[in-house]
């Protein structure tokens, strides 16, 4: 039993009368805890960023109340904040599905940047008739989306199933060359007459957004949210199948769980790091695609405000549960879109950080008891 | 493309490297895999910046930059060592934490023109022919310490007492306590120096090597270069800092490559068309990944490998798996 004392370990002198203890959990842990130490979590860590932002001479209370009505405040911000989810779900997703095999994917970002490029190539080589229908066109940047995204996370999962290589440092340091891998084809092949970005994409290459129907019905209008949402809800539905009704799933958290158990069952463990890893990539890539096609119209510098990274926070955050990861995102869509508008411009990262910090924390409540007791004369 | 201007400027982005991947070194040999390095060499980049612009005194600003990259590190100590946390998920929130702490810091900062660390000569080593205007002319003092430092970092780890230690709270932390040493005081303690030396390497980028504050640009993921390292290196300080300077030369020679109208007679395309520097501004994270596929070779043949206790939390009286 390991014990956190609340005052030094000072032998002799003054000693607090009451100790906290740590007791490991015999019993199965409440169903209402988990939920509850993480919006605990997350009601504390919004405190401490408060209590940051009055150090560095902001208005905390002010900057709440700004941030909740440019997130919530209306219908149309509203599905501004969703539009901001969109991808985070996608991501979120892609990261639960590779964490659950304690696979680290930390390039979702990469994967989001070449999944944008892969579908640009649908428009800029062009991959389908410039005249084609937009079924065709969104269909093959759909496809071209999930590709690019599975191809790009190949790598990583090659390296780490053929020469066991630390899948954590590939995936960022593929991170950066994804990056400059796109911007070499904006600066350069597919520039718009010298603008660091490619020509606005044909309207077949956009998918429809609610504000499309604001003739038929007046409520849609200005109201952005993009056919992507459906993609994600698709896809966390799929993902949620996959992990807790198939086999696959089965075999995905036992590999996660025990690797030697995992082995001696006979699962190929080789062949799903490849594999968990490609569906993670083509979900990141997804996003990418869903993101220029709904959002963007075009390839440009800049597409992504860290989502990929940000979606680490969110299926942390989700307990690596698929429904859950969509109410993370919501949140955390809140947090991207308002960090544009709030001062300083690190605010919302810094917030996203201490969140995750507190969660993690807080998970100490769910494998172990914590108690004051007196202490002993 | 003077080769000893390449590795003149190799030595210096080297020393970054260098501090960084030293501290993991002792952050894992004590079985704590911190993935925080970017994070606390961004802010230890921010801190050293903005205490010399507003003390004036750019000593200071390192010393505080050591300072606030140990103090975030314990935080990263205490929720893996006490708490048990994943250190994988940890040291990745140490990250953000530590970029959003700097960015937030740091808002303001960037252009401002605060003292630097000065560059010397070594009166004597320097008048050598090709050694001296390598290794002893006009470096700054961090440079020359990392000299020294290597050799003692490596001494400390496998010749004394405390070191071995150390070593044995990574290997067999079990062992280790049974011998009655303090197998989470070690762990804070070495987590701390790590967090330290990794505020250090951002205060050598800020204060001395590419001046300046540049957001998230100003470290540009060579914490994550440095995490990578160690693993190359195989959790050896010597190699850590032969492979630091290597990669400082040789980033530095690919970006030495755009500047010539033409290479070996032959019409240079980075010179003609500048977009194609993107594709030299991937090598080092292409070489990061072509030399953990190296180090894994050399693994697989000798059979090195990583302590074998890290990232694995230490639970008195339980027995691990």
């Amino acid at each position: 039993m390991s014990t956190l004392s609340t005052t030094s370990e000072e032998k002799r002198g003054w000693q607090f009368p009451y100790q906290l203890t740590l007791e490991k959990r015999v019993e199965d842990v409440p169903k209402w805890l988990p939920a509850a130490t993480t919006i605990g979590s997350i009601v504390i860590a919004f405190i401490i960023s408060g209590i940051i932002l009055k150090i560095i001479g902001g208005e905390p209370l002010r900057v709440a109340a700004f941030a909740f009505d440019a997130t919530f405040g209306s219908w149309g911000v509203f599905s501004d904040t969703l539009v901001k989810a969109t991808p985070l779900i996608m991501v979120g997703l892609a990261c639960a599905i590779a964490f659950q095999m304690k696979l680290w994917n930390i390039g979702a970002e990469g994967q989001f940047y070449i999944g944008a490029f892969a579908a640009t190539m649908v428009v800029m080589v062009p991959l389908v008739p410039p005249d084609s229908p937009k079924v065709v066109v969104i269909g093959a940047m759909l496809i071209m989306g999930l590709l690019g995204g599975a191809v790009w996370a190949f790598i990583p999962g090659f390296l780490k199933a053929r020469f066991n290589i630390n899948e954590i440092i590939t995936t960022l340091m593929l991170n950066y060359i994804a990056i400059s891998w796109n911007n070499f084809f904006i600066f350069n092949n597919w520039s718009d007459a010298g603008f660091q970005m490619t020509p606005t994409f044909e309207k077949t290459a956009w998918l429809p957004r609610l504000a499309d129907y604001a003739r038929e019905y007046r409520i849609f209008s200005g109201i952005t949210l993009h056919l992507g949402v459906v993609f994600a809800l698709i896809a966390t539905v799929i993902m949620w199948w996959i992990l807790t009704r198939s086999r696959w799933g089965y075999e995905i958290k036992l590999i996660g769980d025990n690797p030697n158990a995992a082995r001696y069952a006979g699962i190929n463990i080789a062949r799903n790091i490849i594999l968990v890893m490609m569906v993670s990539g083509a979900l990141a890539g997804l996003a990418g695609m869903s993101e220029i096609t709904g959002v963007v119209h075009r390839l440009q510098e800049r597409i992504s405000p860290g989502y990929g990274y940000t979606g680490i926070i969110v299926a942390w955050l989700a307990k690596l549960n698929p429904f859950a990861v969509i109410l993370v995102s919501i949140l955390f869509g809140a947090l991207i879109l308002a960090g544009r508008e709030i001062q300083p411009a690190g605010l919302s990262m810094l917030l996203q950080g201490i969140i995750l910090f507190m969660v993690i924390s807080s998970d100490v409540l769910l494998r172990y008891k914590v108690r004051l007791v007196k202490r002993e004369a | 493309m003077d080769p000893i201007i390449i590795l003149h400027a190799g030595m210096a982005t080297g020393t970054i490297l260098l501090f960084a991947a030293i501290g993991e070194i002792f952050a894992e040999r004590a079985g704590v895999l911190n993935l925080g390095v970017e994070g606390m060499m961004l802010i230890g980049a921010m801190t050293g910046f903005s205490i010399s612009l507003s003390t004036g005194n750019p000593w200071l600003g390192l010393a505080l930059a050591m300072l606030v990259g140990g103090l975030l590190s314990l935080l990263h100590g205490l929720v893996t060592i006490h708490f048990q946390a994943d250190q994988v998920v940890s040291g990745l929130t140490l990250t953000f934490l530590g970029t959003g702490l700097a960015l937030v810091f740091g808002e303001g900062l960037t252009g401002q023109n605060p003292p630097l660390i000065p560059n010397f000569d070594i009166p004597g080593l320097a008048l050598i022919p090709v050694i001296g205007p390598i290794f002893f002319e006009d470096h700054s003092l961090l440079v020359y310490l990392g000299y020294l430092f290597t050799p003692l970092a490596w001494y400390y780890i496998y010749k004394t007492r405390p070191g071995m230690h150390l070593r044995a709270v990574g290997e067999k932390p079990e062992a280790a306590d049974t011998m009655g040493i303090s197998v989470y005081g070690l762990r804070y303690f070495y987590v701390f120096v790590g967090g330290c030396l990794a505020g250090l390497a951002g205060a050598t980028i800020s204060l001395s090597v590419s001046p300046g504050w540049y957001s998230a640009q100003t470290t540009s993921g060579q914490g994550w270069i440095a995490v990578g390292l160690v693993i190359f290196a195989q959790w050896d300080p010597v190699r850590a800092a032969i492979g630091a300077y290597l990669f400082g030369a040789l980033r530095r020679g690919i970006l030495d490559l755009q500047g010539p109208r033409t290479i070996f007679g032959l019409t240079n395309p980075f010179f003609v068309n500048s977009n194609w520097g993107f594709f030299l501004q991937m090598m080092p994270y292409i070489l990061t990944i072509i030399a953990l596929i190296l180090g894994a070779r050399a693994v697989a043949k000798k059979r090195l490998g990583a302590p074998a206790a890290l990232g694995v939390p230490y639970i008195r009286g339980e027995r691990g798996l």
